[in-house]
């Protein structure tokens, strides 16, 4: 082979698989094994054994007898076995069955005609490269056509049937009775067939010759492809390949002997087929049908396929998948301080990740400073790499800082540690999105956890019950500028799953926006400057919306002051429903949210306004039309002032704001009585056949669907009477209506009822003979016995309510278990069979092939991130702008 | 002006296949399926519009989506292996959109 520069670049242009021939095999290879046993007495390697020094220099000064290099230098080399008998690949097994039904059994010739085989194998050249699902729809039909012939067409044989016993024992049914073929005869018939015939099988014979399936000689790789290991005992451990081999030697020496001493002809075969079954194994140890090599009895060993397969194999555990350099890892915890591009990084944890910075005559003092700071002082630097001598110096053990920093030379480069203003990727697992991803602004804290801003928390999906993130620094401008100007988290304040802002507020902030915003609240001079000052603003203050007694403003009028000038925006607000419904501008509730020219003049800001994940709210429309660095400037000011509100007023719960006077209890009571009796007589009705069914239902479900609809409406109805009872200032009240946290369900169970519960869509039925709980009669189908919860969670549950509600809890726990397991497999094949699919240059969606897999991105070829909610355009947003309102 | 290259591109040995594969019975289908709502429209390309199309695309014929011959509506409008079928179609997003497929025997 011509010896090419190892540095050069060059493209690969294909890859192409084959057999690997005997001849390969004995060429490449350095040492025949003869020896089972690894080491002599005396602790040397046998020569002739697996650990010969021909298969290279492993040992620290060893010099290789093959290539003269030591362990460094030396790459290895491969060695051999000459097998006393030929051994069939057992993957190979399918293809040589084809091949043997397919070829003459005398002359090796195909079991086609001349003319049509010709005809054939021109017409599957010509379809091979272009159609090669249509050259293999051919190559099937071949190979039925051919294996269905009974008489050889060339030499007039009489062909056989032959049947192939997985993986690899073959018989073939002949008129006198069945004979078993051994893989010297099948080596003998693969040997005859005929290059032109072997293509139209579909395979290659330049590469592949059929014959080298079976094989006579057994590639042994080098030592650093099965390193041994040194326990601390002293004892050598060898790899599991090493014990693979030493087996097969010894069934091949014993074999050997065996046909050298004239043994019986039983006993040759016996050790033949033990050497096929380790040679198998070898190959593969999970091969069905096979004799597993185990270490003593006990754990099967890893072979050749169990290094490569699976999730911790070769192939997606080591290529796909690596470890990484630079990378962070630790708990999170909240910062409502710093911005959404922000990341809070232990000052720990910047002082061992760390920045390449090249000398330039512009920053040599900043990295003087670096280094006279050394490795354990922040800001320093780890590592000084000279141009000069090329050498690599570790400021761990060289101490002589100053001396270093004055011999600074343009062009060194300094390993500085992470500071403020670098840019990092942070990432949470699952990364199911790109948004797992993201870009952050380096900011060194104390203390051991990474901080982020609250607003980022819905991409990453992260909360703060003990998650952990991940951390990664870019080391090159090119890497640097990438993220930036396409990872930093403000470029992703808008999502393309859906068009509409991923980033945005959640909980406290929504609730902290609604209690700014609400009529009721009026701030003084002195609040406002609390609430502003926490969102850095700079600038006078508007006319106070009161001037005596006192001097007031609204919240509204605050929110103007971070709103761009000219942004107009209509809204219903979250809380708009029930008795707080309105449909337009004329709205008495402030639950119509109307910006006028920059101007917030009525309605609350609440989940529909701020939310994250909520679409065309007023978040969604500024991004959209003023950019993400002002959807990032309202994110870092407004949304900080409203956590400030919060602060200053206090949001909490207490027992006492989930009580209901008693009227409202007595109203609830009776309306449960009501509703029993109700379904009483709908189960008498049952018993009494006389029961109405719905239609396409059997009596029964007839039933459990009436009952469930008449609890469904008793828990709603009660729940109703629960809320209308409500102060609306009550704590928990305004996080349900504002969206902030929990719904009317959640104030329901609190204060009214639990209702009922149910596993698997159904009312409780299942545990003793007949009935749920040893509380209840048999066949009792009333309420309680079934399952319906008439307590609430202020007066507490009975025993058997609690039951049932566990009942209820588990059936959640489980399906979530279930269904995050399942859905996550199921994304793991999508984003396999999509990730290499790209838009191109002239709006088609193509693979790596060049194949089109559609004429246009999204058949609109629009991006979905810039468009309102999946539409390209808001006609009513155009019309409002033109009409200027 | 049609580049005679990428006509005799389409001269496709796909019919051969068919020739030279024991044909499989076929179905007769109902002529009806053509109005269906949810058929969309399929029509045979010339082999000049065909040209036009794969030179616009810039692919090959076997770079296009394919679709079986057995497909219902491709042996009722009578297409043949190497054709290039036009269908319209009805989009969500786009309203109306062409696509554009080349029929396979199998």
């Amino acid at each position: 082979m011509r010896r090419v520069n190892e540095n050069e670049p060059y493209m690969l242009h294909k890859i192409k698989f084959g057999v690997l021939s005997p001849h390969e095999i004995m060429k490449m290879s350095r040492v025949t094994v003869v020896r089972p046993d690894i080491y002599e007495s005396d602790g040397t390697p046998v020569t002739g054994g697996l650990r010969d020094p021909h298969f290279g220099a492993i040992e620290p000064g060893e010099r290789c007898p093959v290539c003269g290099n030591t362990r460094e230098e030396c790459p290895g080399h491969f060695g051999k076995i000459d097998l006393a008998r030929p051994v069939i690949v057992p993957h190979y097994g399918e293809t040589i069955y084809h091949i043997l039904q397919s070829t003459c059994r005398v002359c090796g010739r195909i079991l086609i005609p001349q003319k049509r085989a010709e005809y054939l194998l021109n017409l599957y050249d010509r379809l091979r490269d272009k159609w090669p699902r249509l050259a293999e729809n051919l190559i099937a039909e071949v190979k039925k056509e051919a294996s269905s012939a009974t008489e050889c067409p060339y030499c007039g044989a009489r062909q056989f049937k032959i049947r192939f016993v997985k993986p690899f024992t073959y018989y073939e049914d002949k008129p006198e009775g069945e004979t078993r073929l051994n893989p010297i005869d099948v080596r003998e018939r693969l040997e005859r067939t005929l290059d032109d015939d072997l293509r139209l099988l579909g395979i290659d014979p330049v590469k592949s010759r059929p014959e080298w399936m079976v094989i006579t000689v057994l590639p042994v790789p080098p030592l650093s492809v099965r390193p041994s290991i040194t326990l601390e005992t002293g004892f050598r451990a060898e790899d599991d390949l090493t014990h693979a081999l030493a087996e097969i030697v010894r069934q091949n020496e014993r074999l050997k002997t065996f046909i050298t001493s004239n043994a019986p002809e039983t006993m040759i075969e016996d050790a033949w087929l033990t050497l096929q079954h380790v040679v198998s194994a070898y190959i593969d140890n999970e091969l069905p049908n096979i004799y597993q090599l185990t270490h003593r009895r006990k754990r099967p060993l890893k072979t050749l396929a169990q290094r490569l397969k699976g999730k911790e194999g070769r192939l997606r555990g080591n290529l796909s998948g690596k470890r990484v350099n630079f990378s962070a890892r630790t708990v999170i915890s909240p910062d409502p301080l710093i911005g959404i591009n922000e990341v809070g990084v232990p000052m720990e944890i910047a002082k061992i990740l760390t920045v390449p910075l090249r000398v330039t005559p512009y920053n040599i003092e900043e990295a003087r400073k670096y280094i006279l700071n050394g490795p354990d002082k922040w800001p320093g630097a780890t590592y000084v790499y000279k141009v000069r001598s090329g050498k690599k110096i570790d400021l761990r053990y060289f101490r002589n800082y100053k001396q270093l920093a004055e011999s600074l030379e343009i062009g060194d480069i300094v390993e500085r540690h992470l500071i403020d203003g670098d840019i990092v990727l942070f990432n949470r697992q699952p990364s199911l999105h790109r948004m797992s991803i993201m870009g952050h602004i380096v900011r060194v804290m104390p203390y051991k956890t990474f901080r982020l801003n609250l607003l980022v928390c819905p991409p990453y999906n992260a909360d703060f019950d003990g998650d952990e993130m991940n951390l990664h620094v870019p080391r090159s401008y090119e890497a640097m500028v990438e993220a930036k100007e396409l990872l930093l988290v403000q470029k992703h304040i808008l999502t393309p799953r859906y068009g509409g802002p991923i980033i945005g507020g959640r909980q406290d902030y929504i609730s902290g926006a609604y209690l700014l915003t609400v009529k009721t609240s009026l701030f003084t001079e002195d609040e406002v400057a609390r609430i502003l000052s926490r969102a850095g603003y700079e600038g006078g203050l508007p006319e106070p919306a009161i001037i005596k007694p006192r001097r007031m403003w609204t919240g509204k009028q605050l929110v103007s002051l971070f709103l761009p000038k000219d942004l107009n925006f209509k809204g219903k607000a979250k809380i708009n429903a029930g008795t707080l419904k309105c449909d337009d501008e004329d709205c008495f509730h402030d639950s119509y949210i109307v910006v006028d020219n920059g101007k917030h003049l009525m309605g609350v800001l609440d989940k529909n306004a701020i939310g994250a994940e909520k679409p065309e709210n007023l978040l969604h429309l500024i991004a959209l039309e003023y950019g993400d660095e002002e959807a990032r400037k309202l994110l870092d000011t407004l949304f900080k002032s409203f956590i400030r509100v919060l602060e200053m007023r206090g949001l909490t719960m207490a027992l006492s704001d989930v009580d209901i006077p008693e009227s409202a209890k007595d109203e609830i009571r009776k309306l449960t009585e009501e509703y029993k009796k109700r379904i009483e007589d709908m189960i008498k009705e049952y018993r009494e056949g006389k029961l109405e069914p719905i239609p396409g239902r059997t009596l029964e479900e007839s039933l459990e669907l009436k009952i469930i609809q008449e609890l469904q409406k008793l828990r709603e109805e009660a729940g109703s009477i629960a809320v209308n009872n409500m102060d609306p200032f009550n704590d928990i009240f305004i996080m349900a209506r504002t969206g902030a946290r929990g719904g009317e369900v959640n104030i329901t169970q609190m204060a009214a009822m639990l209702g009922q519960q149910t596993v698997r869509g159904r009312r409780i039925t299942r545990g003793f003979r007949k009935r749920t709980l040893p509380h209840f009669r048999e066949g009792d189908l009333s309420p309680e016995a079934r399952g319906f919860v008439k307590g609430n969670f202020r007066d507490g549950l009975r025993p058997t309510e609690v039951f049932f509600h566990a009942a209820g809890g588990r059936e959640g726990l489980v399906d979530t278990a279930v269904k995050t397991s399942q859905s996550g497999y199921m994304q793991r094949r999508l984003i396999n069979a999509l990730q290499d699919l790209v838009v191109s240059y002239d709006g088609t969606v193509r693979d790596t092939w060049g194949n089109i897999i559609q004429f246009k991105y999204g058949e609109d070829g629009v991006d979905p991130m810039v468009t309102h909610h999946g539409k390209p355009v808001n006609i009513d947003l155009i019309i409002d702008k033109v009409r200027g309102k | 002006m049609v580049n005679t290259n990428k006509v005799q591109l389409l001269q496709l040995p796909l019919a051969e296949v068919v020739e030279g594969l024991p044909s499989k019975s076929v179905k007769k289908i109902d002529k009806r399926i053509l109005k269906h709502e949810l058929v969309p429209e399929h029509r045979v390309l010339t082999l000049e519009e065909a040209a036009e199309v794969l030179g616009r695309l810039r692919v090959k014929p076997w770079q296009l989506p394919h679709i079986s011959i057995n497909d219902p509506v491709i042996s009722l409008i009578g297409a043949k292996p190497g054709d290039i079928i036009e269908i319209k179609r009805k989009s969500p997003t786009a309203g109306e959109t062409i696509t554009y497929r080349v029929v396979v025997p199998y």
